[in-house]
């Protein structure tokens, strides 16, 4: 299966064959507000769903980031150890945290698709 | 993930509003919960956007919050003075006409219960307090000096302008503020109304704190941000500001289980007051003067870009637990993360090596003098 998808705690997980990309969303940035630190997970380190996969730091306050499925950490972005902001300039694209192995697809069908997380949103507005 | 976004609906709790809501939020802040009240933690540039504006120009803070009191003896005879120092260790028979003293409230135990703003004008004393501590502070001034001094709350606004350029802005719209130097006021007039204008604030820049009636609070506030080079900001950049001062947060940095001592502000009070030890809490606070504190309020730079945020763990480096960080976060100003903290004694000596635990990884840091960044306050 393929496709983006979201979580009730603003990740996003694009997914392409059996590997998914992660970040949060562009909402959730906006919400945490200029980001100033980010932490990512290992790669080779084995994650469950809603685990504490990452963290990110804006000036006023710590986020966790979770693994919005299970599986393995296959690659991380170093970039953003260095340029945290662009976790606020590209939320969705350049400012991606890890890439997970997936180790139940299944698990993809708990998450909402983009029309059900807008409206998710709009509900919390 | 958790933390700062909302993942539920909100709930409606009544709040307070300020005379400058609807500026907010037709300046695009984003209102959360504070201390009662609903107030912009930022608007939409964000708040590095607005920490450093405020250090680069001018920075517009609505802190009507604040609680606002004159302190009126009923005895024409009577010193309002002599009888505030029966609250606070700070000299304030010493303050002479429209100067300012930064103070504490003391408890029977020698911790702070609040710490305040004093302005003495002929034989009345104006104080600013914290907001959430204004209805516990009034009362306890109230019936300590009932009989003798009567507190008149004062439901005015109280707008603060920092920054370099605040003088000069300010000046346009009230003639001869720029006369007043760093813990000085003076009543001005505006368009014919009375406004209290200080030389004071909470960002370690020059600038002022107004005080004004509630109703032409929202004018003043438009009039000053005419001038391209005033900006409004959030309490967010409020908080990245002091921090940066080495300023305490109440409810944070002290309470009421920290002395003055412990909390390094043993320059509010005197020789005259150390040595009358004649306020709430004396007997303690004289105690640890003699023979020490057992622990210290203390600046912490740590290493690398993790910020320790308030309730981080601090330990020696063999790991043994000494303390506890009380504020900590990134200062926009040194690009780098910033702290401060109580610590056992013998490890608040500038320079100590201490780790820092955060999410249960030790992070490598060190004891600092503070401010983290110089103060810029317009001294006489």
């Amino acid at each position: 299966m393929s496709g983006i998808k979201f979580t009730k705690d603003h990740e996003w997980i694009s997914v392409d064959g059996d590997t998914a990309t992660i970040g949060i969303t562009a909402y959730a940035q906006e919400q945490l507000g200029d980001v100033v630190f980010v932490e990512v997970p290992e790669t080779g380190k084995t994650v469950a769903q809603g685990d504490e996969a990452g963290v990110v730091e804006s000036v006023k306050a710590a986020s966790e980031v979770y693994a919005p499925v299970s599986g393995e950490v296959v690659d991380a972005n170093a970039d953003l150890e260095d340029n945290p902001a662009l976790v606020n300039q590209d939320p969705q694209s350049g400012g991606w945290f890890f890439r997970l192995r997936l180790s139940d697809e299944g698990e993809l069908d708990g998450l909402m698709d983009e029309a059900a997380y807008k409206a998710y949103i709009e509900e919390l507005d | 993930m958790s933390g700062a976004i909302p993942s539920s609906p909100k709930d409606e709790v009544p709040l307070a509003r300020t005379p400058l809501f609807g500026l907010h939020t037709s300046s695009g802040a984003r209102m959360v919960p504070f201390a009662g009240y609903e107030m912009p933690v930022q608007y939409a540039e964000g708040v590095l956007h607005e920490h450093n504006h405020t250090r680069a120009s001018a920075g517009l803070f609505d802190v009507s919050h604040m609680g606002q009191a004159r302190l009126v003896p009923e005895a024409e005879g009577t010193d309002v003075a002599a009888l505030m120092e029966q609250l606070v260790p700070g000299g304030i028979t010493t303050l002479s006409e429209g100067r300012i003293r930064y103070t504490l409230l003391t408890n029977a135990a020698g911790g702070i219960r609040d710490d305040l703003m004093v302005t003495r004008f002929d034989n009345t004393l104006w104080l600013v307090v914290n907001a959430a501590c204004k209805h516990e502070d009034f009362d306890h001034i109230a019936r300590t000096l009932a009989g003798v001094a009567r507190l008149e709350i004062e439901a005015r606004a109280l707008l603060a302008l920092q920054g370099p350029q605040a003088a000069t802005i300010l000046q346009t719209e009230i003639a001869g503020v720029d006369e007043l130097s760093f813990m000085q006021a003076r009543w001005c007039r505006w368009h014919d109304h009375d406004v209290l204008v200080s030389r004071c604030g909470y960002t370690g820049e020059d600038g002022f704190e107004i005080s004004l009636p509630p109703e032409v609070a929202a004018g003043f506030a438009e009039t000053l941000l005419a001038d391209t080079r005033v900006a409004l900001i959030g309490l967010g950049a409020r908080d990245s500001l002091r921090l940066e001062a080495g300023l305490c947060l109440y409810g944070h940095d002290i309470d009421e289980t920290t002395s003055p001592i412990e909390a390094d502000l043993l320059w509010t009070i005197p020789k005259r007051r150390r040595e009358s030890a004649d306020y709430p809490g004396a007997d303690v606070v004289s105690t640890h003067l003699a023979s020490g504190t057992k622990r210290q309020r203390v600046g912490l730079l740590p290493e690398g870009r993790a910020p320790a945020r308030e309730g981080a763990q601090i330990c020696a480096m063999d790991g043994t637990a000494i303390g506890a960080v009380t504020s900590g976060g990134f200062s926009p100003t040194l690009e780098r993360p910033v702290a401060m903290g109580y610590v056992d004694a013998d490890h608040a000596n500038t320079d100590t090596r201490v780790q820092l635990i955060v999410r249960g990884k030790p992070l490598p840091a060190r004891v600092v003098a503070m401010p983290f960044v110089p103060h810029r306050y317009k001294r006489a």
